[in-house]
Parts: C-alpha cells; structure tokens; sequence
C-alpha cells in the first residue's frame, strides 16, 4: 500500500511506458472506482428517458461538483495519514460568506469571488497551523475547527438566505456555450473550433482546470511529494530532511481551497447561503466515503484527488441510479450504505493474499 | 485509580505533574472555572446561585449520563486506536427496537442490538481489515437505513416501558437512576481497563499491534471485543434515552457522537491509542455537559456555542494533548 511513492524508483533504468504493468497495478484500486462509475453511469444513461443528452449531463454535473471538491479537499490531509473532519464546515462558511458578498457590479463579484476562494484557503491555513504549531492530532484538530467554522457560518446566515449574481450562477451551472453567451460571447461559439467543446457542462470544466491548474503543479513540488512521503512514513520523511512543516500547513492549505471552492460552487447553484449543520456533516462524511472508493489508502501515503473524484462520482451515480429506477425513498439510506459496506469490504480480500501474516498489521 | 483529582491551585511549588494526570488536573480545574463563571453570572442576572445547589448537579449528572455511557465505550475503542463512527444509530436502533418489543424483553432487545452492531463492526475491523474509520461510518449508514426503512421515517409510536423509564428518570433516595448506571457502567469499565489481561491487552494493541501480536495476544478477538463493549455500551445509552424521552425518534443519537470523541480527548485519552485513564473521559464528559448548561443558561446562540465548544477542545488539548513534532 504504502510503497506505491518509493516503487517506481526501484528499476532505474527503465522508462515509463515500459512499466505500464507497474504502474496498472499500482492503480488498481483507482481502475476498480473508474470501471464501477462507468458501469453504473451506464445504466443509469441507458435507462434514462432523456439519457446521453448534454440536458442530463449538465445536471449531473451540477449534483456531482460539490461533493467532487470537497473529496478532494479531504484527499490531501488524508494522503498524510490525516483526516479533516473540517471540509463540510469550510465549504459551509464559504457558502455562507459567498451569499453576503457575491453580488453587485462586475467588480463586486470579482472582488467577491476572490475573498471566497481566499477565505477557504485561510480557514484551511488555520487547520495547518493548529496541527503543526499546536501538536494536536489532525482528525481532533479539525473536529475543534470545523465546529469553530460552523458557529461562523450559523453567525453570517443565521437563517438561510441572501443572494448570488444571478447572471453567474446560471453560467455556473450550464454548459460552456451557455456561459459564454450569459458574459456576451455566444460569437466566439458559431464560427469557431471552439464549437466543439461548447456542450460540455461548466463544472467538469471547472473540475478539470482545477486539478491541472492547481493539483497538478503542487503535486509535482517538493511540497507535494512530501505530503505522499509523510503518508508513508513521517519519521523516514524527517530523517531524509524534507519540509514537515511546509508540507502539512501547504497540505491543509490547499484541502480548505478546495472545500472552499466547493462551497462558492454550492452557493452559486443554488443562489443562497445555509448554515446548514446536518448537510456539512453529511458532506465531510461522504467525502472520506469517496476518497476510499476512489482508492487513496486512509492509512496514507498512496491515492491521488483524481480517484476521489471519480469516488464522489460513484456515490452521486448511486442516487442517481435510485431515481431512475424508482426505488422507495425510505429504502435509499440502506442501499447507500450497504454499497459503501461492500465495497470498502472488498478491500479485505486482499487479505487472503498476505505471505505474512505481520503484514497484516501497519 | 487511586489518585483523586485536585483543582491545580492546591498543587505545591516544585512539584510537577505527571503527564498521566495533567488532563485530570486541568479538565477539572476548567469545570470549577466553568461552575464559578456560571454562578457569577447567575449571581448577577438572577441574584441566586443556581449552580451550586446539589439538585442542578444532579440533573446535570443524569442528562450527563447517557453521553458519559456512549463515551466510556467510545473510549475502549479508542484506547486500541480505531473508532466508532456507528454510535448514533446503534444508540438510536438500540432504542426503536427496545421500545418497539416493549414488555420485559425491551431492555434485552436493546442492549442485544448494540451488541450485535458492535460485533459485526469488530468483524470489519478485526478479521477483514477495513480502517474502522469507514467501516464504522458504512454500518452507521446501514443501521440508518434500516430504521428509517422500519419507521417509515416518522418517530415511532411505541413508548418506552415503565422499566425503561425507571432507569433514566427515577430515583433512589434523592440520586438519579441513570446516574447509578452510569456509576456501574464506570466502575464496570475501570475494572476492564485496569484489572484484568483483557484491559492491558487494549493497551498494548493501541501501543504497537504487531508486537502485541508477537507477545501472544489473540490481537483479533481483543479488537472485535472492544467493538462489542463500544456496541454494548451505545445500545444502553439508547434505552436509557428512549427511557429518559419516553419514546425512541430518528436522529436521536446524532448529537452524542462528536461530544462524546471530544470528551474521550479531552480526558487525556490519545486519539492514535494505547495512553489514557476512565477518570479524564469522566471529567471530560462533566466538562462537556456542563458547559453545554452553563451556556445554555446564558442563552448563548448557537453561533458562539459552536466557536466555544471548538475553543474549548483546542485550548484544552494546546494545555496538555500536543503530541510530538515527529510521529511514526
């Protein structure tokens, strides 16, 4: 599990593409998720009665982008060995702060938008420093936290409210020809090659930019790795000299990003700001439920925010499925459940693989 | 055991504390530092001191008591390192099926209930190796659905029985029922972790479980055990508190869960396992009510009850849970 970062430095002298066994194995967990997703997207599309039109895609992606971030966001303390019981709490409070601040003139939402995205990362930069300058475990830490983010959120929304720009939040959560057309470029669409792309629903889009735009490049720094290699282990990290440190606060950084994003996102689809308690705990729990299926180990050290999101993508797929097919609304909770029971349970097969049985323990 | 705890300002110069009691020491500094705020503040708006009267402590200690039973089983599960995300609906199955049996097998019913999801989480953990993290949050999900799917959502009708109703609100001379079964569940608990081989086993899995393994310790019955004891402990907090309401309803033990953790850490007990005594989660869960009580008494919104509560955990644990700067 844990030697999914050291592996591929153990046959120097062969390149990439000659591992390709390698490295299908080491993604295995991450192939299982992606497969599962399909099968079940697959169904759900074929038994739709408007399936594989861009109408059906836009509003699954639209469901799926909140839940996709804030896995995400629970992803990278989670490659630390860590746990951010936070994420739901942070995606509320930016909710919540996004209902107050992002409306008015383009200036005002700009201004806006940025002290969201802004206001995210610091409520994650306060996760960081209370993990690293106070010593205190982060699954506690955060628990105090995100409570402390909650009581901020229920004091800026006290009931739920307030109002986004509206012309933004239609493009928000239409395709990309739609929101082009809302800012006044339908043009840049008739003619061009863009065309194309134009069908896509806005938020994968979003999704995508945001993983190579910003995963992407701190995956690849020093920072990045070392979070991996503190996953794997945090006294071999120490001794090799890596940046601790700077790992843990970039790392809680970057998680209460995303769950920040994630709540600007929430409050811009539904046009409003709610402290709700029971919805950011539902949230923060759904999200370690994805990062495992999306296969990032919760013992640290190996996964990757790209299989989380293809996780977020199964659950949501799930519900989407129970509508399709009708179940009793009452029955939902059992079956949500018991496919996160069995599936987390199939992890155990592996198990039978074991030559040792010390292997069985970390 | 042995040692009582003392509010820090009768501690003599040069002395120090050892770090086993230092959580004792300050969680209870900070519940006479909590009673005295109230009191102050009571003293002021009302003219009288609510607090101290022995009735208001007692009332505290009986609504403490279901909330102190879910953390005493929270805590053995801690202790080896894993945790119990299922405790709500355990405690909230543990109670619609007590009340839904009734007659004399409801108590029976429900403590049979918390015991079989404790088992079926030990499982999980213990022989299939899923991080209880997620596992104990799948069987949550499912013991949900499951009352919700034998509810049909709504709160059932069925009332808890007279027995129930005894143990979370009757009396024995002036002291609450409910607090002499948290009493017992204590003492029960005490005994487990300090005087028997089952105890140190605990320990010594949340210390290092390979070598736990290696000294000879059936380290997979230990920990599907302790789930036991975890499940035992929330199915009797369900009836009590079926007892205590009169009837079970949904969501009835979400609000255990989170104060109960918080309680366990805030008593001493570490998060990774292997370190910490029953007396800091009992002084944690005093703590935890009373503040609840005292801020309530100050119609504190939500708001700021939320950011002291989150507060109050990091400042405790910034006092005595930091950790190490390197660990692993």
């Amino acid at each position: 599990m844990a030697d999914a970062v050291a592996a591929p430095a153990a046959r120097p002298g062969r390149r990439a593409g000659a591992n390709w066994g390698l490295r299908i194995r080491q993604r295995l967990d991450l192939l299982a998720a992606v497969a599962l997703f399909a099968a079940l997207y697959l169904v759900y599309q074929l038994n739709h009665p408007k399936g594989f039109t861009s109408q059906i895609f836009i509003q699954n992606a639209n469901e799926a982008f909140a839940l996709a971030l804030v896995a995400m966001a629970q992803t990278v303390p989670v490659l630390m060995a860590g746990l951010d019981l936070s994420v739901g709490a942070i995606m509320t409070l930016v909710g919540c702060i996004a209902s107050h601040i992002v409306s008015g003139g383009p200036a005002d939402i700009a201004l806006g938008l940025v002290v969201c995205v802004l206001a995210g990362a610091a409520c994650g930069f306060a996760n960081g420093c209370v993990v690293v300058y106070g010593r205190i475990q982060p699954i506690i830490a955060t628990l105090a936290t995100g409570a402390i983010y909650i009581g901020m959120a229920l004091f800026l929304r006290p009931t739920p409210g307030g109002k986004v720009d509206e012309d933004l939040s239609w493009a928000m959560a239409s395709d990309i020809g739609e929101a082009a057309a809302t800012f006044g470029f339908e043009e840049a669409f008739e003619t061009t090659w863009l065309r194309p792309i134009a069908v896509l629903p806005v938020p994968l889009v979003l999704l995508a930019l945001i993983v190579l735009l910003v995963w992407i490049p701190f995956n690849r720094t020093i920072t990045g790795r070392t979070v991996y290699a503190i996953g794997s282990s945090e006294g071999a990290a120490y001794m090799s000299g890596l940046p601790l440190d700077r790992a843990k606060l970039a790392a809680f950084t970057v998680a209460g990003l995303f769950a920040g994003l994630g709540g600007l996102f929430l409050a811009l689809q539904t046009s409003s700001g709610n402290a709700d308690l029971p919805q950011a705990g539902a949230y923060t729990l759904n999200s370690i439920a994805a990062v495992v299926i999306g296969g990032t180990s919760l013992l640290g050290g190996s996964g990757s925010v790209v299989g989380s999101i293809v996780g977020a993508f199964v659950l949501r797929t799930i519900s989407f499925n129970f509508r399709i097919f009708d179940v009793d609304p009452l029955l939902q909770p059992l079956f949500e459940g018991l496919v996160l029971l069995v599936a987390v349970s199939l992890s155990g097969l592996s198990m039978l693989r074991l030559s040792n049985r010390l292997e069985v323990f970390r | 055991m042995t040692t009582t705890a003392e509010p820090p300002l009768a501690r003599p110069r040069g002395w120090r504390l050892s770090p086993e009691d230092k959580p004792v020491v300050f969680a209870s500094g900070f519940v006479l530092l909590i009673l005295a705020a109230g009191t102050a503040y009571t003293l002021a708006t009302q003219g009288n001191a609510t607090l101290l009267q022995p009735q208001y402590l007692l009332q505290q200690l009986q609504v403490g008591a279901f909330l102190g039973i879910v953390a005493a089983g929270l805590m053995v599960v801690i202790l080896l390192g894993h945790i119990d995300l299922s405790a709500p609906w355990t405690l909230t199955a543990a109670a619609m099926m007590a009340t839904s049996i009734g007659g004399p097998w409801a108590i029976p019913t429900g403590l049979a209930v918390g015991l079989a999801v404790g088992l079926v989480n030990g499982i999980g953990v213990a022989y299939l190796r899923v991080p209880s993290m997620i596992f104990t949050l799948g069987v949550n999900a499912v013991m949900r659905g499951l009352m919700v799917a034998h509810t049909g959502g709504f709160a059932p009708q069925t009332a808890a029985t007279e027995w129930m109703q005894y143990l979370a609100v009757g009396r024995i001379a002036a002291i609450p029922v409910a607090v002499l079964v948290w009493a017992g569940v204590s003492v029960l608990v005490v005994v487990l972790l300090t005087r028997t081989a089952f105890g140190r086993a605990i320990y010594a899995i949340g210390n290092r479980e390979r070598a736990a393994y290696l000294s000879g310790i059936n380290t997979n019955g230990v920990i599907l055990a302790a789930f036991a004891v975890s499940g035992l402990a929330a199915g009797l907090a369900g009836v009590l508190l079926a007892g205590y309401s009169t009837k079970a309803y949904q969501g009835m033990g979400d609000v255990y869960l989170l104060p109960a953790i918080a309680a366990v850490v805030i008593g001493g007990t570490h998060i990774l396992g292997g370190r910490g005594r029953y007396l800091g989660t009992l002084v944690g869960v005093i703590l935890i009510v009373l503040l609840n009580s005292v801020l309530s008494i100050m119609q504190m919104p939500e708001a700021g009850r939320q950011v002291i509560y989150g507060a109050v955990i990091i400042g405790m644990l910034l006092v005595y849970g930091r950790g190490g700067k390197v660990t692993g």
